[in-house]
């Protein structure tokens, strides 16, 4: 579904992700795991093209999206949460599901503001509030409703569980698990590495911005060594 | 034990919403007291108002027995108080010795000085502030290229130039990789030690918190609803309700950093 | 009461153009986040477009049509400069794209020279609207009723516009994070140019509304840009409701103000402005502004380092080498040196607020004219020795300064910057207006310094002296801890004020004495020329040190001094020549596109990529 083949990106001039090589496949969660500073925010920022690779191929299905604006791979299904939840924060919860609605997609889910409302039942009674004043679990799961509301057929997750309760990120445990069901392929960027094993299906592990590991969860936890080396328990 | 920072009804509403409501706790000398709570409970609020940010509506903060309520971030400082930001706010031109020099020319009343040169003054102790923390031999570098748990670093030396009494630390380990979270609640931990601060904290890692807090409160929805030693927080079924869900997603208590 | 209805029913019709100009500015500002300083020029373009219609277009179908085609075709020039001018550059610091849109303005102006001519056009009188209806007994021209009551259904379609289409959402959204909004899959770029195209429509509109009124002239660009931001800082940045109220309280003040006071017209707006600021910091119905949110802060600055050896050379060597320009050079050159010595002072004293304080001030001519009238008005009305004058002037304009910083200081980012320019209007309005002190339009003259310094080369080495001196003064105090200070509270005025440092005494310092620079400047310039004019205290100087901060490079201490040294010199070459605007104008366009960072700011990438490409090369 997605392969990223020897990637370099920078961000100003540090040289952030160094040959970066991983694929992610149909239908799974994989989970991108790495310190901070590790590369894993640049990561996601170059597969949608908010940071442009130097050099390097990424392939998304059919297409080679390395060089196209932001909005062109939105287009091709691809949905993007940030980290530190970007809520239009002057916009109604309704405005906001607006700003990321997209025409029907074959072969991916139709979301509607319903469905929406049914996957996050706390958004449905907000639905006419202001960006700003939701708390910041409900803005968290406001940015996942957003970006489903255009249809992906994949969706980029960059830290969801930074800074949200314990008891939020067990709520978002179960959406993840959920678009998967509904047969969405998500890349998850996490810290977190308890919250990776309850959802994702493989690990990629990245270091100063180059893959040091790939492989199922199973694996991982058979190699303590790396897991004390580049995440910690 | 010597009282460094009390809080007598601390109280903030804005408009009809009650931020924090009635907070009353004690810091003891040396002590590692956390906050936790839920997004939204109040912890900021309470951390601004502690800092002199936001002004309480009702309450009075004392530290070391004066009452410093409603004074200015600047005064407030000057009595002894250090902090760090969940966000590191730092100066972005400058190079990071720089960074701790620039508290140290304000700690000694130099910044309306016109005629020396800014990166002559107070070298050594800035320096000997960045050995502390581990920082000595990337000071002359621009603090615009450190990695994040440097910048961190950093700002823990500057919260100390002026050998404050109290540190406050909102969110010291967010955006984090784990093992540089272990690693800098450790070096807090030893400076507590070392030179008798007290550290209040808030923090969204379990880990941490119950691994190197002496003492934890819990806020919910701008009230304390728990306080005491890690096992009994943990142990809170009205904790594990609001606040720790199942329990799924932190270490337990078996394999948290053995 | 009749004359107050008669009045108020004016205001009511002159706030239309205003709005619609208004409103342009502010959508742009709020998605794009340029300040647009050509949105005169848009408004201009669209009377003189709209008036060419007229002239080929027949009756009452052809009036009304060729205003909706000036809009149109306004609309279009705002997709062009948006294309080739502002794309280039969005990814530019904050505010450097102000600097295109100054260029814009320039070339406008020439083209409409070449094109209309320089006469003054009379506008045509609407069809069929040509008299007066007789409301409680006064006339009151049936164009502005007609105007009075279309403008309620403009400012309705575009409320409908912006709150309830996908598309004002999507324009709301990207006036908080564009980049979000990208990454949802819309095309950016394309609402960028919507959103600009429809502003400069607005301001075409706008231009070819007011034509029965006001005519058609080539002062219209400046003349409208101070009402214009009075309007959107009044109502607040991107509100459309508070544009209105703004517009029509403006507009009502001003038909009041000329009846009543009409020697109070032009200090009039600022003066309100300054009081609604006072007590709504982001005006009626504006909301705080987040500098650099999401995007668009650019690369962090450098830390600073006092000059190399080797750097102090090359400078001496220069500063030699212009001292004995004298021996070598014309009567002429020593003239034309002082110019820029004067003027590169002037910039390096904004530079020190704009690069090392992050303080942008729109209107920094007041220091600079304020100077040059301090020593100006002592001369003349106090028969003050020039020595003395001289003094004074610098520590006139540096209290001033305190005071307007002081009220400035309030306000951050964009509304700040607004302020410090209703500031400098203001002052430019007291000495138009005031004839009887400061001689108004016809200024003051015969100043001429002491028999000592009466002499071109002898007034040469004076300015140098104070020139250079200033200069590196304001140099010496950026490494100063004080200098640091500022640069604390720009960085991060929360961990500076958690630090113990008093973050607005510091600018509220740094602005006196910028402004004390500025003033020096003044006063060095008010003897150099024997004269001055209110035109040292207006918004065009203000622009021409902001243009050349930036072109010389915010970023880089030697900015404002490198900038202001090209700009004089090539504004000398240049003003020799019929369209020179037209040239400046095209060349400041095509530096800020080439080098975004400035001159200097650029030419020190140079410098490093060469050096760590020899060293690349020893390896």
């Amino acid at each position: 579904m997605l392969e990223i083949d020897n990637i370099n990106s920078f961000y100003g001039k540090a040289h952030v992700l160094r040959d970066l090589s991983f694929s992610v496949p149909r239908g799974k969660v994989v989970a991108l795991l790495g310190r901070n500073g590790a590369g894993k925010t640049t990561t996601m920022k170059s597969i949608m093209q908010l940071v442009r690779p130097e050099t390097g191929r990424i392939q998304f299905g059919d297409h080679a999206i390395v060089g196209l604006p932001p909005h062109k791979v939105a287009k091709l299904g691809m949905g993007y949460v940030p980290e530190e939840r970007r809520v239009f924060t002057d916009l109604t919860v309704a405005e906001n599901l607006l700003v990321g609605r997209q025409p029907p997609r074959e072969g991916a889910v139709t979301w509607t503001e319903e469905m929406l409302f049914e996957l996050f039942p706390n958004l449905a009674e907000r639905r006419n509030n202001r960006g700003k004043a939701l708390s910041g679990g409900e803005q968290q799961m406001l940015t996942i409703a957003r970006t489903l509301m255009g249809n992906p057929s994949f969706v980029l997750l960059d830290e969801p569980s930074e800074g949200v309760a314990p008891v939020i990120v067990e709520q978002m445990a179960k959406v993840i698990q959920q678009l998967k069901s509904e047969g969405l392929t998500v890349l998850l960027s996490e810290q977190n590495l308890h919250f990776a094993q309850a959802v994702a299906d493989l690990a990629v592990i990245i270091e100063s911005g180059a893959q040091v590991f790939y492989g199922s969860l199973t694996e991982l936890n058979a190699k303590p060594e790396i897991r004390d080396a580049y995440l910690a328990a | 034990m010597t009282v460094v920072l009390e809080t007598k009804g601390l109280t903030k509403s804005f408009g009809g919403l009650v931020a924090v409501d009635d907070v009353s706790f004690q810091l003891h000398k040396g002590e590692l007291l956390a906050l936790i709570g839920p997004n939204g409970a109040g912890k900021s609020t309470c951390f601004n108002m502690l800092m002199g940010q936001l002004k309480p509506t009702a309450g009075e903060v004392f530290l070391q027995g004066e009452n410093v309520t409603g004074l200015t971030p600047r005064r407030i400082w000057r009595k002894g108080v250090g902090r760090t930001f969940q966000i590191t706010s730092t100066y972005a031109s400058m190079t990071v010795i720089e960074n701790v020099q620039m508290a140290l020319l304000s700690h000694n009343g130099e910044v309306f000085r016109f005629l020396s040169f800014a990166h002559k003054r107070y070298r050594e102790e800035a320096m000997a502030l960045l050995d502390m923390v581990g920082m000595a031999e990337q000071a002359e570098r621009h603090c615009a290229v450190l990695a994040y748990g440097d910048l961190k670093r950093m700002e823990l030396a500057i919260a100390l130039a002026h050998d404050p009494a109290l540190l406050l630390m909102d969110e010291p380990t967010a955006g984090m990789a784990p093992k540089e979270r272990v690693a800098l609640m450790q070096l807090t931990s030893d400076i507590v030690a070392d030179r008798g601060v007290s550290v209040l904290f808030t923090e969204h890692d379990m880990d941490v918190v119950f691994s190197h807090a002496h003492r934890i409160m819990v806020l919910n929805r701008g009230a304390l609803i728990a306080e005491g030693t890690a096992a009994d927080i943990r142990n809170s079924e009205l904790v594990q309700e609001v606040y720790l869900g199942g329990g799924t997603l932190f270490s337990a208590e078996e394999d948290a950093h053995a | 009461m009749e004359l107050f209805v008669a009045q108020i029913i004016t205001g009511l019709a002159n706030a239309s153009s205003l709005f619609l100009v208004a409103c342009g500015l502010s959508l742009i500002f709020g998605v794009t986040r340029i300040v647009n300083f050509a949105h005169g020029s848009l408004y201009m373009l669209g009377a003189y477009i709209g008036y060419s219609l007229m002239q080929v277009l027949p009756g009452a179908f052809g009036f009304w049509g060729a205003i909706l085609l000036a809009g149109i075709a306004v609309g279009l020039v705002g997709v062009l400069v948006e294309m080739l001018v502002l794309r280039p550059v969005y990814r530019a610091p904050e505010l450097f794209q102000l600097v295109a849109t100054f260029g814009v303005i320039l070339v406008v102006q020439d083209l409409a020279l070449i094109i209309w001519g320089p006469e003054d056009l009379l506008g045509p009188r609407a069809p069929g609207l040509r008299g007066v209806y007789r409301i409680m007994g006064e006339p009151i021209p049936k164009y502005d009723i007609v105007l009075l009551l279309i403008t309620p259904f403009i400012a309705l379609a575009l409320w409908y516009l912006i709150a309830r289409t996908r598309l004002g959402v999507l324009v709301r959204a990207a006036t908080q994070d564009r980049e979000m909004v990208g990454a949802l899959g819309v095309n950016q770029a394309w609402l960028f140019t919507g959103v600009f195209a429809l502003g400069s429509a607005l301001a075409g509109l706008g231009g070819a509304l007011q034509l029965p009124k006001g005519g058609a002239d080539l002062l219209m660009d400046f003349n409208i840009l101070a009402p214009v931001f009075v309007v959107v800082v009044i109502g607040g940045m991107g509100s459309l409701p508070g544009a209105y109220l703004a517009a029509i309280i403006i507009s009502v003040l001003n038909v009041f103000g000329v009846t009543y006071l009409p020697q109070s017209t032009l200090v009039l707006m600022f003066v309100v402005m300054i009081v609604v600021l006072m007590i709504r910091p982001y005006g009626l119905f504006g909301r705080e502004e987040v500098a650099g949110e999401h995007g668009q802060v650019g690369e962090p600055e450098l830390p600073i380092k006092p000059a190399s050896p080797n750097v102090r050379m090359i400078v001496a060597a220069g500063l030699i080498i212009l001292a004995l320009l004298p021996l070598y050079g014309s009567s002429f050159s020593q003239v034309l040196a002082t110019d820029i010595l004067i003027f590169c002072l002037f910039a390096a004293s904004l530079h020190f607020l704009l690069g090392l304080g992050g303080l942008v001030s729109f209107g920094h001519a007041a220091y600079y004219g304020g100077g040059a009238y301090v020593a100006a008005l002592l001369v003349t009305h106090a028969d003050s020795p020039m020595e003395l004058a001289f003094l004074l002037a610098p520590l006139g304009a540096g209290l001033a300064a305190l005071a307007i910083g002081w009220v400035c200081l309030r306000l951050t980012g964009v509304y700040f910057a607004m302020l410090t320019l209703a500031f400098a209007q203001l002052l430019w309005s007291l000495v138009f207006q005031w004839g009887d002190v400061t001689g108004g339009d016809d200024g003051l003259v015969n100043l001429w310094p002491a028999d000592w310094l009466n002499d071109t080369t002898v007034y040469f080495y004076f300015t140098l002296l104070f020139a250079v001196g200033g200069i590196l003064m304001l140099r010496h105090v950026a490494h100063s801890p004080f200098g640091y200070a500022l640069r604390a509270a720009r960085d991060s005025q929360r961990q500076a004020e958690s630090t113990g440092i008093d973050t607005r005494r510091v600018q509220l310092l740094a602005f006196g004495f910028a402004g004390l620079m500025g003033g020096l400047a003044g006063a060095l310039f008010v003897f150099s020329k024997g004269s001055v004019f209110p035109n040292e205290l207006e918004i065009a100087r203000s622009f021409d040190a902001l243009i050349v901060v930036f072109l010389g490079g915010v970023k880089t201490l030697a900015g404002g001094v490198v900038g202001g040294a090209f700009f004089k010199g090539v504004e000398d070459i240049l003003t020799r020549f019929e369209y020179w605007r037209l040239v400046m104008g095209f060349l400041i366009i095509f530096v800020v596109i080439l080098a975004p960072e400035g001159i200097a700011g650029s030419m020190r990438k140079l410098v490093r990529r060469l050096q760590s490409s020899k060293t690349g090369g020893s390896q």
